[in-house]
């Protein structure tokens, strides 16, 4: 998402101009899913299937009797499959007037507004090695990229490095327990657990650092940026870096 | 006119004026969206060029372009992911008074502003002309954050925010339209927030 994005594309990814764009469409709600106690995932059924890339997002509005709309953007966490189905997942920000009303309101059956794929930037094409490392809801859209890997029969293309602050905060728990993702847990690890838990640390991400790989950072301002030092610091380029910030959308 | 979502009323419905369509008040809060590792810019050997389809291609120094006239920005900031940032004070110098020096050519139409870290985008050069431009090195009093483009961006504050070009290195002044980065990933050619102008096709 904008605002700032470099030049020095590494030539593995796909070139600009090159990712699936749709328009708006109705989508129907099949099913809602929790994740953690604050994030639901969101199923649904398009109108007007289009296979995105996996990174890239929809946007979700909301019109009101009386014209006022909202909208917001919220990553695709399930991997490409051809399949006219995509999954959201919705973090509740308490003051969000977008993501309380999916929350509270939104039931299977539901007709939401829908554009998308969107984003040509974030994306993980399919091929190529990537180091993907998420902080809390920014996992989203990495874990497309690693169902997608998983899909193509490549996981060995992709590691998953993901920051929660403790076990409850864990998105898609099931299958990111296992080969191919690290989970470090900065206040609360589970029992038994060898690391102590901490903030994410040079030597979480070093293992994992390839030199031809590039690395998809997301999550909040602070995990970003702090994400991003720690990669540099093992040695991965700044040119080889994809960074997508969550802000504080509602 | 849409169909509307069942159960959705909206909230705040005291309208501020100054929001577009589609947007919503950020409040005190300054969201960071970048698509890369944030840079760290020396001063001592930051530039800004103007370069093309100019008369005198000229570059600044970060002292040169501090000598020149002031100017401010008071006013509201879009970003095309729904927030706006309203009430804000941005200090630095007008895009008039550098193109003033650098004298585009009458075959002169565009630009593209083009950034330290390589990222560009595009404008009409109507769209940095008379008062609408600035590059800016102070946000609300502080010198501008890292995060938010410091040491200095582009502010065209009547256009959506990527338009406003973070860790801003020059303009390329163009006699065509040359699509900027997000401008080739789907995003619209001019992006203005009143006309909701976010996507392609929009």
């Amino acid at each position: 998402m904008p605002e700032n994005v470099p030049e020095n594309e590494p030539e593995v990814l796909p070139g600009r101009g090159s990712a699936p764009t749709g328009g708006w469409q109705t989508a129907r709600v099949l099913s809602l899913t929790d994740e953690t106690p604050r994030a639901k995932t969101i199923r649904l059924a398009l109108e007007v299937p289009t296979r995105q890339l996996a990174g890239q997002h929809y946007v979700v509005r909301l019109t009101a009797p009386d014209g006022y709309t909202a909208s917001r953007s919220y990553s695709v966490a399930s991997a490409p499959d051809g399949s006219g189905e995509i999954e959201l997942t919705v973090e509740r920000l308490d003051d969000g007037e977008v993501s309380t009303f999916l929350h509270e309101v939104v039931e299977p059956g539901d007709e939401l507004e829908v554009r998308g794929p969107i984003g040509g930037w974030f994306v993980w094409p399919g091929e190529g090695r990537a180091l993907l490392v998420g902080g809390g809801s920014g996992v989203v859209p990495l874990a497309a990229m690693l169902r997608h890997a998983r899909a193509l029969g490549r996981p060995d293309l992709v590691h998953l490095v993901v920051s929660v602050r403790t076990p409850h905060d864990l998105y898609y728990r099931d299958e990111l327990l296992g080969d191919g993702v690290t989970v470090v847990y900065t206040r609360e690890a589970p029992p038994g657990s060898a690391r102590a838990p901490g903030r994410l640390r040079v030597d979480d991400l070093a293992p994992f650092v390839m030199p031809d790989a590039t690395a998809f950072v997301c999550g909040g301002t602070s995990f970003c940026n702090a994400a991003t030092d720690l990669l540099a610091s093992a040695g991965v380029g700044v040119d080889r870096i994809r960074v997508e910030r969550f802000g504080p959308t509602g | 006119m849409a169909k509307f979502t069942r159960g959705f009323t909206g909230r705040g419905r005291a309208r501020d004026a100054r929001l577009p369509p589609g947007q919503y008040d950020t409040g005190t809060q300054w969201p960071v969206l970048t698509a890369e590792a944030t840079p760290t810019l020396a001063t001592d050997t930051w530039t800004f060029a103007i370069e093309g389809e100019v008369e005198v291609e000229t570059t600044w120094t970060w002292d040169q372009i501090h000598a020149l006239p002031g100017s401010t920005y008071e006013g509201d900031i879009h970003c095309v992911t729904t927030w706006s940032k309203l009430g804000m004070t941005f200090r630095g110098v007008s895009v008039d008074t550098l193109l003033d020096i650098a004298r585009p050519r009458p075959e002169a139409t565009h630009v593209l502003a083009v950034s330290h870290t390589g990222y560009t985008t595009n404008l009409p050069l109507a769209d940095v002309r008379d008062h609408k431009a600035w590059v800016v090195w102070e946000a609300d009093g502080e010198p501008l954050p890292r995060d938010h483009g410091g040491p200095a961006r582009l502010l065209v504050p009547h256009l959506y925010f990527w338009k406003s070009a973070k860790w801003v290195a020059g303009l390329r002044v163009l006699d065509h339209d040359e699509p900027g980065f997000w401008e080739q990933n789907g995003y619209h050619d001019r992006g203005d927030p009143w006309l909701e102008q976010r996507y392609q096709g929009d």
